[in-house]
């Protein structure tokens, strides 16, 4: 009888040499399209407003993003309109300087395709956005973008 | 010495650090998309400048106050409304246009509108101007402007296709594929110059909080 016994056997292990590539593929991915955030959020990730008319804003390097939000630490208040400009909270008075720091990263001839993109926060008020559209004026940086994602209502 | 067979390299652990590192970017990834509503500046008027007199009539009268609440040229709406009111006043067309470098545009000849002797003259002379309080939330101004851009972009495409059969937007799109092509260039002026985006914002007031 013992002739026909079956042989025991365990399960045959399944080959798993090509799960590390398939992982390595999709990190590759995940690293390409990753954009470090350079800045560290002072404001509440702000609630954009969405809107059908937007456009999808060229050239990254030539954009300085100003967030307007509510502060994250709490001794800022609880108001909608503090502005995050580089890595900490700032006031209107600080926009030139931002600005012409940014100016000074780009070569000359790109210069005037600079855009502000202005990301505030759905419950911030018109007079904060006043604020830093008068101070981007005044130092010439005209062409802003507000920031909206792209939806109905 | 036997000859031994090399010793296999046992890779199982090299997907657990591939997936360590995965992971850590899945979490810091932002998939941010930027978009927005783009616009431009007008320049700092110089000390000395004297804004030039406009006819009540070629102005659009947008307010928002502090409860935000819409008021346009005078009376109450609703925000659905604001572009068609928008449309019919910017296409009125009930005169001459304005001078352009001494020559004359002459009445709106593509204009549907009303013609209507209160409403404006021409698109070139149709100004909209936003009042809104400094206590006005940001989301709603951003969408009366959106909904005035809205209005705009419907014009456009209504002449677009009258004039070379597609939308506006396809042009743009086409133009901005074909940057060097001049017949394009010159079809999107033609469409953006007959319809200019005049949108001004006025210094807010602050009667709210």
């Amino acid at each position: 009888m013992s002739k026909f016994r079956k042989k025991k056997k365990g399960m045959p292990a399944v080959n798993t040499a090509a799960l590390p590539d398939i992982v390595f593929m999709l990190l590759f991915f995940f690293m390409v399209t990753t954009t470090m955030r350079e800045t560290e959020l002072q404001v509440e990730n702000p609630r954009l407003p969405s809107a059908t008319e937007v456009k999808k804003l060229e050239h990254k390097s030539l954009v300085s993003t100003i967030y307007v939000g509510k502060a994250k630490d709490a001794k800022y208040g609880t108001s909608y309109n503090k502005i995050q400009l580089n890595d900490k909270i700032a006031s209107a008075d600080d926009v030139p300087a931002f600005i012409i720091n940014e100016r000074s990263k780009v070569p000359e001839n790109q210069q005037p395709f600079m855009t502000t993109s202005i990301k505030a926060d759905k419950e911030s008020n018109v007079g904060t956005i006043t604020d830093i559209r008068l101070k981007l004026r005044d130092v010439n940086a005209l062409k802003i973008s507000y920031s909206a994602s792209k939806g109905d209502n | 010495m036997a000859r031994r067979e090399n010793p296999e390299i046992n890779a199982g652990s090299m997907a657990d650090i591939a997936f360590l590192l995965l992971i850590f970017f899945l979490v810091t990834t932002t998939m941010n998309v930027d978009s927005g509503i783009s616009k431009k500046l007008s320049e700092k008027p110089p000390a000395d400048y004297v804004p030039p007199i406009i006819k009540e009539k070629n102005i659009f009268e947008v307010n928002l106050n502090f409860r935000n609440e819409l008021q346009v040229e005078g009376e109450r709406m609703e925000i659905k409304d604001l572009k068609d009111a928008a449309i019919a006043f910017i296409d009125n067309g009930g005169g001459e246009g304005k001078i352009e470098e001494g020559v004359k545009t002459g009445p709106c000849t593509y204009c549907k509108g009303e013609k209507s002797e209160s409403s404006s003259d021409h698109p070139n002379k149709a100004i909209i101007s936003v009042l809104s309080d400094r206590g006005t939330e940001y989301g709603v101004y951003l969408k009366v402007q959106n909904e005035l851009l809205r209005a705009y972009t419907e014009l456009r495409n209504r002449l677009s296709k009258e004039r070379y059969g597609i939308s506006f937007d396809e042009l743009e799109e086409s133009y901005k594929d074909d940057r060097n092509n001049v017949a394009l260039q010159k079809k999107v002026d033609d469409i953006k110059n007959s319809y200019p985006q005049i949108i001004s914002d006025a210094e807010p007031t602050s009667s709210g909080n």
